[in-house]
């Protein structure tokens, strides 16, 4: 236990001290107290896994009993089994690269110590989501991250994009967020508890419950659990048509693109799918829900990555894509098939966005691609690595990316459930998708006419090792992962009890009996559709790119208005933007018209000071100052009182 | 013979005149005092004939009571005046209405 407490605290210490005494420590100090906080949880958490490996039991307990409430308990407690293991290597791994490169990629930037406080506390607030025990805790870790994310998005703070960017991902993630927080309501309502294990005992039994949500509509209560709570995954892990946000947030600096909106605060839905899948398991209609909006978001958002002109953009979309694979992955009952493609993309998104950050920083942080080009001769240690991730990334066969994407699609294809044909051809086509538009990138940044200005040409040079070193240990995993992890993931049942699949959903379980092993799958890879769709796709790209580079705007005039939609990003912003954003602003003017300045002011506020005015105006007619006017009034109220002593009592 | 009736019929009509009086009078406010006064008695021949009716020595315990306390009234009331006619030169009751609002 005490490591586990470790392993959460470490990074929570080194954010309060780079935080709060970032003056006194300095830059050094900061990024010192961070680094060494970030790697201490990952050696403590490689440490985990290995003993997961060995076979260690799961540790399932309370750390702290935050309060009782009739009967429904809060606590802060560890649930570490294989699964919690895994994420907390990928997840202080990638954080751990991160911390290095951040040295690289802020140098120069005031708020570096700030920086380090922030990705610091990520790191512990990623934590805790991952170990957490019960669904307050998981809540707490979610929301947390979501508040970190908020703060670095709007890290350059003087930056009116990046305020509104920072504020669209809070709104949107809000959204989400309240769907989780009923979803977890309607878990205690049907269970009593809020501990994993307590809950997830319960699924069969909850499958059987119903309720109504609306006057005659019935619903089994898990169904709408699951929803719910894959509503807050649709928020957090930018799932159409919650997606709008993470676009945006490309806004903050690079580093924090990579390490959260790509490689792990992101896939917090797809993990909580998978530890949830206990739950998940019972509710078909929650799973072809998954299905159909995972597919939906892999297919269509990678389709606006091949248009965009940012580099980071382009990443960005390929990150929703690839989320909409993990998500389908989840929604087959492919759980271990999702985490895998987690796990493989943690490394390899994290790889490109870093290496992304690395050209923009030899560019002086010009983003813009049509302005590169040919950088390969001037970056070879970013433009290789870069070329490994974009290689994993389009499941060029034989890298990591191979394996997960591969062993996905097939099991998608291999289930049977509603709307898994519509998922697996959604997954499939995105794969030339992934390709063309990975590709583009590559081949606009790093090969072609050197497009950029003189003075920029002139100071083009490699980034320090602080920037390189993080690309090469990442770039290590994101070739060779897939071979390594697809045998026990896959094939040997890794996950054990952590991850509960019905049978008759078991996708997964026809591998073990197909493949012996990765070079199997390797070799069968080479002969199936996607394979070959990748390679079409590089092929197009390089086509379209490097040898008649023409032809793409000759394609965008061939439809105008085709090309117009998907500039608009298929015109969700500008609906958020007309009904969402200008529904609430136009309801509060109502309420501030009406309501505020109308009701309570005027009426409320005013009205009564006026109501006493008006009536004492009248009033003081009465006061005449005449002593027998008074008489009268008393004489009247006498006779008054008299009768009513005589009349009144019968 | 002389009955309870017979009491009550003047009390009430000595009561009348001073309502009578405090209305009509307008000039002086000596006159207002008194009608009150007479208001009192009105009320106090009431206590003493029904107290001599219902054999009840009460109702003349309180007689005493009101008188002491018209006695300490009319003092007040005519110290008052005597300050108003000092400062206004005047007890007319039309002329007052200082306390108009």
């Amino acid at each position: 236990m005490n490591i586990y407490l470790t392993v959460v605290l470490a990074p929570l210490a080194a954010a309060l001290l780079a935080g709060l005494f970032g003056k006194l420590i300095g830059r050094a100090g900061a990024h010192t107290v961070a680094i060494a906080g970030v790697g201490l949880a990952f050696a403590l958490s490689v440490y985990t896994l290995i003993q997961q490996l060995a076979g260690a039991a799961v540790f399932n307990e309370t750390v702290y009993t935050w309060m009782v409430l009739d009967g429904l308990t809060m606590e802060v407690g560890f649930l570490v089994d294989r699964l919690t293991a895994l994420m907390m290597v990928v997840v202080t791994f990638v954080s751990l690269m991160v911390h290095i490169y951040t040295i690289g990629y802020m140098c120069d930037d005031p708020g570096y110590q700030r920086f380090f406080s922030y990705i610091s506390l990520f790191t512990f607030a990623m934590l805790m989501l991952v170990m957490a025990n019960n669904f307050m805790q998981l809540f707490f870790g979610w929301e947390a991250v979501g508040v970190v994310s908020y703060l670095l998005i709007g890290f350059w703070y003087t930056k009116p994009t990046a305020i509104f960017a920072n504020m669209k991902a809070f709104l949107v993630n809000r959204v989400g967020d309240f769907g989780f927080i009923l979803g977890i309501a309607t878990v205690l309502y049907f269970t009593g508890s809020l501990d994993y294990a307590t809950v997830f005992l319960q699924g069969e039994e909850m499958a059987g419950k119903t309720m109504e949500l609306f006057p005659g509509q019935v619903w089994s209560a898990v169904s709408v659990a699951c929803i719910l709570l894959f509503i807050g995954a649709m928020g957090k892990s930018a799932q159409m048509p919650l997606h709008v946000w993470l676009p945006d947030s490309m806004e903050g600096p690079t580093p924090i693109s990579a390490l959260i909106h790509a490689a792990t605060m992101v896939t917090a839905g797809v993990f909580m799918v998978a530890r949830m899948s206990p739950l998940f398991e019972y509710s078909d209609t929650a799973l072809s829900f998954i299905l159909i909006v995972g597919g939906t978001t892999a297919l269509f958002t990678g389709i606006l990555g091949v248009i965009q002109t940012d580099i980071k953009r382009v990443v960005a979309y390929s990150t929703l894509s690839q989320l909409g694979y993990m998500m389908v992955g989840c929604g087959a009952s492919a759980y271990a098939a999702g985490i895998f493609h987690l796990m493989t993309h943690a490394c390899f998104k994290a790889l490109l966005f870093l290496a992304a950050g690395s050209a923009i920083i030899a560019m002086h942080h010009d983003q813009d691609m049509r302005n590169m080009g040919g950088l390969k001769k001037y970056l070879p240690i970013t433009y290789w690595t870069c070329l490994c991730g974009s290689l994993a990334l389009i499941a060029f066969p034989g890298t990591s990316g191979f394996f997960s994407k591969d062993a996905l699609i097939e099991a998608v294809h291999a289930a049977e459930i509603a709307g898994s044909s519509y998922a697996y051809w959604c997954v499939l086509i995105s794969v030339f998708v992934t390709a063309l538009y990975t590709f583009r990138m590559v081949f606009m940044v790093y090969h072609g006419r050197e497009r950029m200005d003189e003075k920029t040409r002139s100071n083009l040079r490699e980034s320090p090792w602080v920037i390189t070193l993080p690309l090469i240990l990442l770039a290590i995993p994101s070739l060779l992962l897939g071979w390594v992890a697809f045998d026990p993931l896959l094939l040997d049942d890794y996950f054990g009890p952590a991850i509960f699949v019905l049978p008759q959903h078991d996708v997964l379980a026809g591998f073990a009996a197909e493949y012996s092993g990765p070079l199997q799958f390797f070799i069968h890879g080479l002969q199936s559709p996607p394979a070959w769709l990748a390679v079409a796709g590089v092929v197009t790209a390089w086509y379209i790119v490097l040898v008649r580079p023409d032809m793409a705007e000759a394609a965008a005039n061939l439809w105008p208005r085709f090309t117009k939609f998907l500039l608009n990003k298929y015109g969700f912003d500008d609906f958020n933007q007309k009904v969402f954003a200008a529904g609430s602003r136009g309801l509060g003017q109502f309420l501030w018209r009406y309501g505020d300045v109308m009701i309570i002011d005027d009426g409320l506020v005013n009205g009564s000071a006026r109501a006493v005015s008006g009536l004492s105006e009248r009033l003081r007619r009465i006061q005449s100052g005449y002593l027998y006017h008074y008489v009268f009034v008393m004489v009247i109220g006498m006779t008054a009182l008299v009768g009513w002593l005589y009349w009144g009592f019968d | 013979m002389i009955t309870l009736s017979h009491y009550l019929t003047l009390s009430a009509a000595l009561f009348a005149i001073s309502i009578v009086g405090i209305f009509i009078n307008r000039k002086n406010m000596i006159l207002l005092l008194m009608c009150i006064e007479l208001m009192l008695l009105a009320v106090n021949f009431n206590f003493i004939a029904f107290s001599r009716y219902l054999d009840d020595t009460a109702g003349q315990v309180f007689v005493f009571f009101i008188l002491t306390v018209a006695a300490a009234e009319t003092a007040i009331g005519l110290a008052i005046l005597v300050v108003l006619f000092r400062t206004r030169h005047s007890i007319s009751v039309t002329k007052m209405s200082s306390m108009k609002g």
